[in-house]
């Protein structure tokens, strides 16, 4: 070839790959902005701009809180509750998660149980609660039911979804070896729709303590729903804002465990991704 | 080891659209690159041949900018396109669509169209691409590479998931549509008679730097059983680490 060429102006590629960051960078990125909001609230109410009525400052939210524990309410009310929650959840996923399951996988099941499950889901838990206090009393049953059916519905939603976005090929493959039914369940279909059923899990486990909340202002006496209730009837604006408090801290810790079971279930997103 | 017989083709350093120098690029312990030099001259076909895991697609992403070298210098030119081994398509979008992929306003219609023409897919710019074969969908993906008239045409291995017959194909399309738009071409590939039919220049990579690089001076169109082609084969397939099998056959 002779012919006449203009040569482009070279330049180093622009960096399209993944930049990795510090992990301590990045942890502090990551406190950096409740820590600014928390510096906020302090602030603002030790310096009269927000009234302590309106909003209880960080010192006597903390003095209320000593006070639960001191009367050793806090952890009365936490296990109450954490019994409840842990029943219902756990009776409502197990449900959702089966549905889900045989709604993904089969034709039948889909036809079966998706387009009532999903008519039902719209339906919102709190209008069950006047019936299921009719059905159930006011009791313990009561509760666990509405946590139960508070959390079913996301876990079907994203179990069914989770299911559906397996890769199809592998589980024809995984047929063409000979698993069926709840063996290609368990070996196939659920390790690979796992991200999707711990987020599920993340949400089930914050609809919970609305659930919490909803079931416990009626016949309880204990319990961190029953203590939003307390706040209200005192009219005790530092146990109000507690209970944001609270129910702040249960949201880290459910985080930090389903952090824990992502890491230690779903040990190939670890490994694997080095380029060749 | 064989003996590094690089017979260095002489580019002219001023000319050339590539310009790679003392590259090096590690994985934890392994040292994939090690001080590599390349140039490509405009509108030269160069392709790449090695063995799985020796750092062909390192190379080919160091020069799309996926990763940074960690040591060296890789200069490219501004307009680069990427044929990968899958043909990469956003299922969501149609044909056309996909081939116009981050290019603005309806001026970008008409070259995608006249792309999908080249490929021989005028007639699939409105369908989706979950509806093409295998092949198809990788002539879209080559029409999405050429519509932007890049300077530099990297393609991963761009052949190795098609079929046999649509593969001789692929290939005759690429070396035609390369003979038009005259793009610098850095093929990655493992299959030595596919390297000798289409490039200018072959070069191999092996422990970390170029065991063999030649140019390839037979006119084209070329034919893969010609006696000047299947000359250098030999040579590649043993800088390869492939040693010919001698007549009587040894099973062992």
């Amino acid at each position: 070839m002779t012919t006449v060429r203009t040569i482009p102006d070279l330049a180093v590629p622009e960096f399209l790959g993944v930049k990795s960051r510090s992990r301590w960078l990045s942890l502090l990125l990551r406190v950096s902005v409740p820590a600014l909001i928390l510096l906020l609230w302090w602030y603002s109410t030790s310096h009269g701009w927000v009234s302590t009525e309106v909003f209880a400052s960080p010192g006597q939210v903390v003095q209320a809180f000593w006070e639960l524990v001191n009367t050793g309410q806090l952890w009365d009310f936490g296990l109450a509750s954490l019994r409840r929650a842990g029943l219902g959840v756990g009776i409502g996923v197990s449900v959702a998660l089966v549905l889900g399951l045989v709604a993904g996988l089969s034709r039948l099941g889909e036809e079966l149980v998706d387009a009532t499950v999903q008519i039902i889901r719209v339906v919102p838990f709190l209008a069950l609660v006047p019936l299921f206090i009719s059905w159930f009393g006011v009791d313990e049953a009561f509760k666990v039911a509405l946590i139960a059916v508070s959390s079913a519905s996301p876990m079907y939603a994203y179990t069914y979804l989770g299911v559906r976005s397996v890769d199809r090929k592998v589980v024809e493959a995984a047929r063409g070896f000979g698993l069926r039914g709840w063996r290609l369940a368990v070996g196939v279909v659920v390790p690979s729709a796992l991200p999707n059923i711990l987020m599920a899990l993340r949400i089930c486990l914050g609809i919970s303590l609305v659930g919490l909340i909803a079931a416990e202002q009626v016949g309880a006496t204990e319990g961190i729903g029953y203590l939003v209730t307390l706040a209200q009837q005192y009219y005790r604006n530092d146990y109000m804002v507690l209970c944001i408090v609270i129910y702040a801290l249960i949201g880290i810790g459910v985080d930090l465990v389903i952090r824990l079971i992502e890491r230690t279930a779903m040990p190939w997103r670890r490994h694997g991704t080095a380029a060749g | 080891m064989s003996a590094h017989t690089t017979e260095k083709t002489t580019v002219d350093v001023k000319s050339s659209v590539v310009r790679l120098r003392g590259v090096s690029k590690s994985f934890g312990d392994k040292r994939v690159l090690d001080g590599i030099d390349l140039d490509i001259a405009p509108g030269e076909f160069v392709a790449l041949l090695g063995p799985s895991g020796t750092g062909k697609t390192t190379l080919l992403r160091l020069l799309s900018g996926l990763q940074l070298p960690d040591a060296g210098t890789v200069l490219v030119p501004p307009v680069r396109t990427v044929v990968y081994q899958e043909p990469r398509l956003v299922q969501a979008r149609r044909v056309l669509a996909n081939v116009t992929l981050g290019q603005r306003g309806k001026a970008a219609r008409e070259p995608g169209l006249a792309a999908l023409a080249e490929v021989g897919l005028a007639d699939k710019a409105r369908a989706w691409p979950a509806t093409l074969s295998g092949g198809e969908a990788q002539r879209v993906a080559l029409a999405r590479a050429l519509v932007r008239q890049p300077q530099l045409l990297l393609l991963d291995e761009p052949f190795a998931a098609l079929d046999a017959l649509t593969r001789l194909q692929m290939q005759e399309l690429v070396a035609d549509l390369c003979a038009r738009h005259r793009p610098a071409v850095l093929l990655v590939t493992h299959d030595v008679d596919e390297a000798l039919l289409l490039a200018d220049r072959v070069v191999v990579l092996r422990g970390g730097g170029f065991a063999l690089d030649r140019r390839i001076d037979v006119p084209r169109p070329r034919d893969r059983d010609d006696p000047a082609v299947t000359a250098h084969r030999k040579d590649y397939l043993s800088a390869l680490g492939v040693t010919p099998r001698r007549p009587p056959l040894e099973h062992r």
